[in-house]
């Protein structure tokens, strides 16, 4: 593994390789000196070019726990604003001496031009591209959904396991969601059963060429018996008015495609409640469905750093091949 | 691993399955059978016991894949002479991998598991344990990684094989058996918890 782009070209082994890493991670997340000195010298960069709270910071943790140094670059009051492209900006990166780009881009493909140009000797990992591919998120979900739903939720047993037999629906904004896109891809290679539930307006075109399946009716959903919920963001900022035409309104997505206590109550006793963040209370969840103790939305972020620390452990601790920019 | 033998070079899930049986190469020769390899534990653990004068402080860390299944053995033969021991409360195993100086000179490693016993091991006596001591570089790791996990009041390091050729100041406290060999040769140690059958074999050797 050279890059992390898409989720889509993990196969099954190298993605159980990446949990079975991000276990042994969370394991020394629970102690009480965190840092490893595994990443010792080399540097990671951070090159954000839309806003975020959570990733960013989720991988600068990783890589400070793992003793890389970090350079976070956000488009924000850089040289972007001034018009600078993204090759001067990866060129300025790799004459720094950058190990790895961390990269959040809005147009969908830049995390690939950046990896096959030869910009940047680097390994790239993609961080959120438009509407595309989110591939850290989608592992950090089914870390989550492998700790509680495979095995007996210990940790030991459940290394070398995949997600086989788990059933997931992914509910809401699809057609905006690059993470709905990854996880579909990971968790299909991981043997999950992916239903996608949301307003056929809101489903993408050509999505019956995915490895999902496609419902318009939540409640029936619920109560088919899913072992896991995500609940995906409404993205109102990729619509142009308060629905941008997409539904009615506010309130009426909520009736149909909202997670309030009700809805939590016709799932199964073992289910989980998952959300990608940030969160739309009262939107697409209730602060009741959020909080309750069916939602492992705040674990999700912390397995977020160990799943991360694994990824970067992997793309960079062995040795060193950036003689080559292509191939994995 | 001191040896560079015992890790599974291609990053193998840890714990997932038991490390590929070892093709033994035509000019290996056994230097330890089983019953030397018993004798030399038998031995170790009572030296254990004498210097620390009993086990009520230790803890015995073995280092994956193969010093593991060895501080188990070591426990059990602790527990046998020392009636109050627990054998499973004295083992944790230690993984170092993250703690490396040569992580960027092999492919990537698989992370093995660190477990320590629930009651830690701060103030107690540490014995790191090992298949074959070479290099001294993983015991640097594992320093390393010791002192990230607690304050032990002792570190001591038994190894089954000690075959020289140390790049570090660092020595063996207990050692099964000492072993001159070449820079050129592998030693290898094979035990019946990974490799089916228990065995030191020196390969390479002209």
């Amino acid at each position: 593994m050279k890059h992390l782009l898409s989720a889509g070209d993990l196969s099954r082994d190298e993605a159980v390789r990446v949990l079975d890493t991000a276990a042994q991670m969370a394991a020394t997340q629970a102690r009480e000196i965190k840092k490893l000195p595994t990443l010792r010298g080399r540097t990671v960069v951070n090159l954000f070019f839309e806003d975020s709270t959570r990733t960013r910071i989720s991988f600068e943790t990783a890589a400070k726990r793992l003793s890389a140094d970090v350079i976070n670059f956000s488009a924000k009051g850089s040289s972007v604003s001034k018009g600078e492209s993204l090759k001067d900006t990866a060129l300025t990166l790799q004459a720094m001496g950058a190990d790895a780009v961390v990269i959040r881009h809005h147009a969908s493909g830049a995390p690939h031009t950046l990896a096959r140009s030869g910009w940047t000797q680097g390994a790239v990992v993609n961080a959120g591209d438009g509407t595309h591919q989110h591939p850290t998120q989608a592992l950090l979900d089914a870390f989550t959904m492998r700790r509680h739903l495979v095995g007996d939720g210990g940790r030991a047993d459940v290394a070398g396991r995949d997600l086989g037999g788990v059933r997931v629906a992914i509910v809401g904004d699809v057609l905006h969601s690059r993470v709905a896109r990854s996880n579909v891809q990971l968790l299909h290679t991981l043997g999950a059963e992916v239903t996608l539930v949301a307003p056929p307006t809101l489903v993408p075109v050509g999505v019956g060429s995915w490895p999902a399946r496609v419902s318009y009716d939540l409640d029936s959903m619920l109560a088919d018996g899913p072992d896991a919920v995500m609940m995906l963001r409404v993205q109102r900022e990729r619509m142009s008015t308060s629905g941008g035409g997409f539904f009615p309104s506010p309130l009426e997505y909520t009736r149909s495609y909202g997670l309030d206590a009700r809805r939590i109550g016709l799932l199964p006793e073992h289910a989980i409640v998952m959300h990608p963040g940030p969160m739309n209370r009262g939107l697409e969840i209730s602060a009741d469905a959020a909080d309750s103790d069916r939602a492992v939305i705040v674990e999700q972020v912390s397995n977020g750093v160990a799943v991360r620390m694994a990824v970067l452990y992997l793309l960079l601790a062995g040795e060193t091949t950036n003689v080559k920019v292509d191939g994995k | 691993m001191s040896s560079g033998t015992a890790v599974p070079a291609d990053g193998t899930p840890t714990g997932a399955a038991r490390t590929e049986p070892a093709p033994a190469a035509p000019d290996a020769t056994v230097v330890l059978g089983p019953p030397e390899i018993s004798r030399a534990l038998t031995r170790i653990a009572h030296e254990i016991l004498e210097r620390n004068r009993g086990g009520s402080r230790l803890v015995l860390l073995g280092i994956p894949t193969r010093g593991l299944p060895l501080a188990h053995r070591l426990a059990a033969r602790l527990a046998d002479v020392e009636p109050g021991l627990d054998a499973a409360a004295l083992v944790g195993s230690l993984d170092v991998t993250m703690h490396r100086d040569d992580l960027a000179h092999h492919p990537t490693r698989a992370i093995g598991a660190t477990d320590l016993p629930a009651a830690g091991i701060d103030g107690k006596v540490v014995v790191l344990v090992d298949d074959v001591l070479f290099s001294g570089r993983t015991i640097r790791a594992a320093l390393d990684a010791i002192s990230d996990l607690g304050r032990p009041a002792a570190v001591q390091l038994a190894a089954l094989v000690d075959r020289g050729h140390r790049e570090l100041p660092i020595r063996a406290d207990y050692v099964g058996k000492n072993l001159p060999t070449s820079t050129s040769e592998r030693v290898r140690v094979l035990l019946e918890e990974t490799d089916g059958r228990d065995a030191v074999l020196i390969e390479g050797a002209r």
